[in-house]
């Protein structure tokens, strides 16, 4: 089998019919990552003989039509809990952690059959645009190892777009599922805020983490987010919406729809070859019988610094559990609790995490709250006023997902100002809370993929999959795969 | 310079940080560059604007006061690093009264 033919619909269709079983998947799928990952890197833990029981248990269910994910392989970010599998979020302070329960996703994959591989590489706690900022191993870009894969799902982006499996789960803050998509040439989506239970999610800004998947097209993409998405009592911000069947009325119809082109991602700082998918897909939209019009969007430069303060803020807030006592990381040879505490803290967190720890509390801390955290929080606002006011006329805004193709390994890793600059494109749609998805829109000079961004109102992840997916039908990109 | 070495002590202390005497000057000249690029949100005028503290609009969620089964006490010690008789065990913390309770 050449798992860069195969889909999730394939892959069902042959459980379905008997020509293959899922441990075969499941054997086949080690075999990939015993093979592969040693190139790319992407994988932190495996799971395999839990796994494999799973297969067997999946195999001896048998299989029914329409259970799609049943018997089949799939990845977890490693910030998302997996009970009695290490869980790190790529940290030295959770290195030996065991959770003593499921996320809610990892609950609902395995209610759906699917088989957890193992557990995907990332930036510590997710803070980070490269998953250089891995406390175990730096995760390189299939496309080109001398490249970052993004971040900070770097590792979740890497084994797909490596075929080592058809779906991952990452997480999104500011644009850690999109940005690594589209560098390497992945379908990635956001969903809105409140659409994917958050619980047992490894929390670095509560306000704007989700949970999304990574394919590599359109149809496997919208599978593996109805299989996630919904209500959970557990998390108290999940939205009681019903959850639509997002594979089910993907017909690549997009005639009518309204779709906005804001003038500000044209930008200086963006590449001109992004700039050009992106027009290129404008004009391919315009074909198929959508109208494109440009719009103006104002308060993109104000995301990333609204952004890094508001993320940075709630990060302080949330590490602030990691203290060496319940859990996590214990310092040596300590003498008070007070040296306990910043000991076990100082030595079990990365100078990235260190950073956005000290920005949050700076921005938190008396004197400086009304300045920085309060008028982040109104930027915020303006923000998404200026998301209404266009999804007030149209159906959905087409850009660019980053700002320049995958970057040297090492090129930005200590310069994190640089790296911040970086997400200027994603930052502003967590922050309003809306659905965004980065899909393959070309590639480079150099053969580096090319993302492009759709974002749609809240709770309209089926317009997105239905543009996204009326673009992929006239495309080959998401066909193309590194040959590693 | 935004921000000085001395205000990044203050604030690693209220982080629960420490940082070494040998990183300190490096990490003030990263911060203050990131304090300069998020002071450009002075610019901008907020007068009268609500803060934002959400992705979503939601109002509290309630729940029926009915107990539930929580979690085992021994799971719950799973990850602990030093227990005794069911406590977690930690360093004194009345050694040096009055200054770190």
């Amino acid at each position: 089998m050449n798992i860069f033919d195969e889909t999730l619909t394939s892959l069902h269709e042959g459980l379905v019919s008997k020509k293959f079983t899922s441990v075969e998947l499941t054997e086949e799928a080690f075999k990939r990552i015993a093979e592969i990952d040693p190139k790319v890197s992407a994988f932190l833990a495996l799971n395999k003989e839990e796994a494999l029981n799973q297969a067997a248990a999946a195999d001896e269910r048998g299989y029914e039509t329409g259970s799609i994910l049943n018997g089949i392989p799939i990845g977890i970010k490693d910030n998302i809990v997996t009970k009695g599998l290490t869980t790190t979020a790529a940290s030295k302070m959770l290195e030996d952690f065991n959770p003593i329960y499921d996320a809610t996703v990892v609950e609902k994959l395995e209610a759906a059959g699917a088989i957890n591989v193992g557990k995907l590489n990332m930036d510590e706690f997710a803070m980070g645009g490269s998953t250089e900022n891995s406390y175990f191993k730096t995760t390189k870009n299939p496309w080109d190892t001398t490249k970052v894969p993004g971040g900070s799902s770097g590792g979740s982006a890497a084994a797909v777009a490596s075929g080592q499996v058809l779906a991952t789960l990452g997480t999104d803050t500011g644009g850690s599922i999109r940005q690594p998509a589209a560098f390497t040439g992945l379908t990635g989506m956001k969903p809105t805020y409140g659409r994917v239970s958050r619980y047992g999610l490894i929390a670095f800004a509560s306000s704007l983490d989700q949970i999304g998947p990574f394919t590599r097209n359109v149809m496997d993409n919208a599978l593996m987010l109805e299989a996630i998405s919904g209500y959970d009592p557990k998390d108290s911000t999940s939205a009681n919406v019903e959850v639509p069947k997002f594979s089910a009325n993907l017909t690549g119809n997009i005639s009518g729809m309204k779709i906005a082109l804001p003038k500000e991602y044209f930008q200086e700082g963006v590449s001109d070859e992004i700039k050009t998918a992106v027009e290129k897909a404008a004009a391919q939209f315009k074909e198929m019988g959508a109208t494109v019009e440009e719009v103006s969007l104002p308060t993109l430069s104000y995301g990333i610094p609204a952004y890094y303060i508001i993320a940075s803020s709630e990060a302080s807030s949330n590490l602030q559990r990691f203290d060496g006592i319940r859990y996590g990381y214990r310092a040596e040879n300590i003498v008070t609790l007070e040296d306990l505490y910043v000991k076990s803290r100082s030595e079990g967190f990365g100078m990235e995490v260190k950073r956005r720890i000290m920005l949050g509390t700076f921005s938190l801390s008396a004197g400086f709250y009304d300045a920085y955290f309060k008028k982040a929080g109104q930027i915020r606002t303006l923000i998404k006023e200026d998301f209404a006011r266009i999804f007030a006329d149209y159906d959905l805004i087409l850009g660019p997902t980053t700002t320049t193709t995958a970057y040297n390994l090492g090129e930005k890793s200590d310069n994190p100002l640089e790296m911040y600059m970086a997400d200027l494109l994603t930052v502003t749609i967590n922050l309003a809370g809306v659905p965004a998805i980065s899909l393959p829109g070309g590639f480079s000079s150099e053969g580096l993929p090319i993302g492009i961004q759709l974002i749609g109102d809240y709770f309209e992840e089926e317009k997105i999959y239905q543009a996204a997916y009326a673009f992929e039908q006239k495309n080959d990109y998401s066909t193309k795969h590194p040959n590693l | 310079m935004a921000i000085s070495e001395e205000e990044v002590r203050h604030v690693a202390n209220l982080a629960k940080l420490k940082f070494e005497d040998n990183e300190i000057h490096h990490f003030t000249e990263q911060m203050s560059d990131i304090i300069d690029m998020v002071e450009q949100l002075e610019k901008i005028n907020t007068t009268g604007v609500a803060v934002t503290t959400h992705g979503y609009s939601l109002k509290n969620v309630m729940r029926e006061d009915i107990a539930e089964p929580g979690t085992d006490r021994e799971e719950l010690f799973k990850n602990v690093k030093t227990a005794e008789d069911g406590m977690i065990e930690v360093p004194a913390i009345l050694e040096n009264e009055g200054e770190d309770a």
